[in-house]
């Protein structure tokens, strides 16, 4: 076992990156890119693991180095990963300053940020400066679908690391062999989630998953009239509110109850300074507290909308994947449809329909991609392209 | 006369509702069915120009149970002479009945004139709806409006509600029903202008209103007004989101057949609004009410964006959505 076991049919990224490890080829900035479910943030960190291992063949597994990266405990790697839908100038200045410090262990100092396209063009200019001049043991793992999607001033500074999309087999031996899912199960879920691997073991482990990919998938079939559509964008948001409910309602609490605690009497912000009499400290504190309180709202409300944007993401990518099955269909392309279990209605559809409004079905969907990510209301959104996948 | 809501409709065999104001024309006739159906009558509705000569008779034939039908028939200015001659017939042998047996919406104005006049003759009930067109005339609808619904409206109040809420009477029925509701009856400057300071919407509807009812001039003059009074983009935006997604709601409610009450506790939204809006749907197509709700999710996003010019896209949401309902 060694840590590049997660990266999934990436064999050739593989070997360049244990040679780097090796010191062949080692630089201060890479970047990390490919399509969602690739395995961007699963490589960087593989990467930055074999950077700390101890072993002669960098990237063991087994050594304490190895072990506490991949746990996210080791001391010298620190791990971004923005919850909000941007990383400002402030937390790029904090990285920078922790950036600067040297390891304290033999190997690097090493910065990851995943999702580093949510850097806004501040926060990119500050990072630029740090990763122009690097401390000596420093390291930075910047994170990207594609490397457009950096400022060109960084991009031009890292040694790019391209990952591709898994082929289907690799996602299925790894479903088995990792994850003990049975066979149907794992071809079913690498089919569906088209070389995502983060979705496929989703969709592979989890019922309540995979009932909600079948109910998005049902859709097309049900957009009969104007109500039908308005009912079924209004059942997608209840449904996408309430996954995001549950994920995010524990943490939230969790995360409350905690920093009360760690202002102590068990409690409120207001009630930090009762019984104290005339303590200017107390009200000081009392006030830390409750702006203390209400940054961690703030970043948990931030965080609730990025989750909320990715499940309609997920939502809306299943979406287009009936539709991608159906223009396969329709131009015989002698490609494979990933949507094997929605067979019939797509042959239905693929044979009442032309190419051109099936185009224009996937295009409406990836103007509502573009509308959600501009902030539009999301249930109009979503009426809008019920009502235009309606009309084709 | 300038009718309110409530008004109550003595038995009148022939009656002619004669102006253009379209919402006491509505009312009129509303109040004439609402009479006719109290007492068990059946009620025929059509426009007089689909009238063929000789057709007339047989709509006013006893039903089977020997009741006669009260007729309503509008645009009867537009009607050819034979139509015409037939219709006057049909007055003068209604003029003993004792239950409303004909309706006649008339435009007013010169066209039509000699069948207004013999229907007056023979002792037709006149409803004057005349386009209300002087401030004094707007203060005493809303000063009826609110007299029916049972507030005070004092004169300042009056006045400053005229000023705020603009010309157009469902607007200002609309504004009156609103306070009414949500104050404790009484209204004064006061009170409007704590309502309408605070509810910068109100100018946001207006342009969404006069976007989907396909006014396009009208609609971009609101437009520009909204935008220079300090109406924030955003809320235009969302008035017209809403505006459209009613048309969507309403249109597919009553197209699965539901009715009154039902309808308005599945689209949410209350009685007035919902009449407002039937009107409205006219000449909408499902086609046109998706391409609307699409333009107005583009609006939406546009200024919530900050970067683009708010109020090009805002007058771009406009055209699309007056462009739209001309879609089949
Ligand atoms: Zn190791």
């Amino acid at each position: 076992m060694t840590v590049f076991d997660e990266m999934i049919g990436q064999q050739r990224v593989v070997e360049s990156l244990r040679e780097a490890a090796r010191g062949v080829g080692m630089t201060h900035a890479w970047l990390f890119t490919g399509p969602p479910g690739s395995g961007r943030s699963v490589a960087a960190k593989a990467f930055a693991a074999a950077l700390q291992c101890a072993a002669a063949e960098p990237g063991c597994g087994v050594c304490a180095g190895c072990h506490t990266v991949l746990a996210g405990t080791h001391a010298d790697v620190e791990f971004v990963r923005p919850q909000g839908l941007s990383v400002g100038v402030k937390e790029a200045r904090e990285l920078v300053g922790r950036a600067a410090l040297s390891p304290s262990g033999r190997g690097w100092q090493v910065m990851v940020i995943e999702d580093a396209d949510r850097l806004t063009e501040g926060a990119a200019n500050v990072l630029l400066k740090a990763i122009e001049e690097p401390a000596a043991r420093t390291v930075w793992l910047l994170c990207v679908p594609s490397a457009e999607d950096l400022v060109v001033t960084i991009r031009s500074r890292c040694r790019v690391v391209s990952l591709r999309t898994p082929a289907a087999d690799d996602v299925v031996a790894m479903l088995q062999t990792r994850d003990g899912v049975d066979e149907t199960t794992a071809e079913f879920a690498a089919r569906a989630s088209a070389g995502h691997v983060g979705r496929a073991r989703r969709l592979a482990t989890d019922k309540a998953a995979r009932d909600r990919r079948a109910a998005v998938l049902r859709i097309p079939s049900k957009l009969s009239d104007v109500g039908a559509c308005l009912d079924a964008a209004d059942a997608l948001l209840k449904s996408v509110n309430a996954e995001v409910a549950e994920l995010t309602t524990e943490l939230d609490e969790a995360e409350t109850a905690s920093l009360k605690e760690a202002f102590g009497e068990g409690g409120s912000a207001t009630g930090l300074g009762r019984g104290q009499s005339g303590a200017a400290i107390t009200r000081g504190a009392s006030r830390a507290a409750s702006s203390a309180l209400k940054e961690l709202e703030g970043r948990q409300k931030s965080r609730a909308t990025r989750t909320t944007r990715d499940a309609l993401d997920r939502a809306l990518t299943d979406l287009a994947g009936f539709y991608r099955d159906v223009l396969v269909l329709q131009l015989n392309a002698g490609v494979d449809i990933a949507n094997t279990d929605r067979a019939t209605e797509m042959q239905a559809l693929a044979e009442n329909s032309s190419p051109e409004s099936t185009l224009r079905r996937l295009d409406a969907i990836l103007e509502c991609r573009v509308l959600l990510d501009a902030n539009a209301n999301p249930l109009l959104t979503l009426e809008s392209l019920m009502l235009r996948l309606r009309d084709g | 006369m300038l009718a309110p809501m409530s008004t109550k409709t003595k038995t009148a065999a022939v009656t002619v509702v004669v102006g253009e104001e379209e919402l006491l024309v509505e009312r009129a006739i509303a109040a004439c069915v609402a009479a006719a159906r109290a007492v068990g009558g059946d009620v025929r509705e059509l426009v007089a120009t689909e009238l063929e000569p000789g057709q007339l008779a047989e709509l006013t034939s006893p039903s089977l149970f020997g009741d006669e039908p009260l007729l309503v028939l509008r645009d009867v200015e537009q009607t050819g002479k034979d139509v015409a001659d037939e219709l006057i017939a049909a007055c003068r042998a209604a003029t003993d009945a004792e239950e409303a047996r004909l309706v006649l919406v008339h435009r007013g104005g010169a066209r039509g004139k000699a069948l207004l006049d013999a229907a007056l003759g023979v002792g037709g009930r006149r409803i004057d709806c005349a386009k209300v067109t002087k401030p004094g005339e707007r203060i005493d609808f809303v000063r009826a409006e609110a007299r029916a619904i049972g507030a005070t409206l004092s004169d300042d109040g009056a006045r400053a509600l005229v000023d705020a809420v603009g010309n157009e009477l469902r607007d200002l029925a609309a504004a009156c029903a609103q306070l009414g509701a949500d104050t404790d009856g009484r209204i004064d400057a006061a009170v409007v202008a704590r309502y309408y300071r605070g509810r910068a919407e109100a100018n946001g509807f207006a342009v969404a209103d006069r976007a989907v009812e396909g006014r396009l001039g009208e609609a971009l003059e609101q437009l520009r007004w909204a935008l220079a009074v300090g109406t924030a983009p955003v809320l235009i935006a969302s008035a017209l989101a809403q505006g459209v997604r009613a048309l969507a709601k309403v249109g597919s409610a009553a197209s699965r057949g539901l009715r009154g009450g039902d309808l308005a506790r599945e689209v949410g939204l209350p009685p007035w609004k919902i009449d407002r809006v039937k009107a409205q749907l006219r000449g909408w197509s499902p086609a046109g009410v998706a391409a609307a709700v699409h333009a107005a999710a583009e609006a939406d996003a546009a200024v919530k964006g900050g970067g683009t010019d708010a109020g090009y896209a805002l007058e771009k949401a406009v055209l699309a959505v007056v462009a739209a309902r001309d879609i089949r």
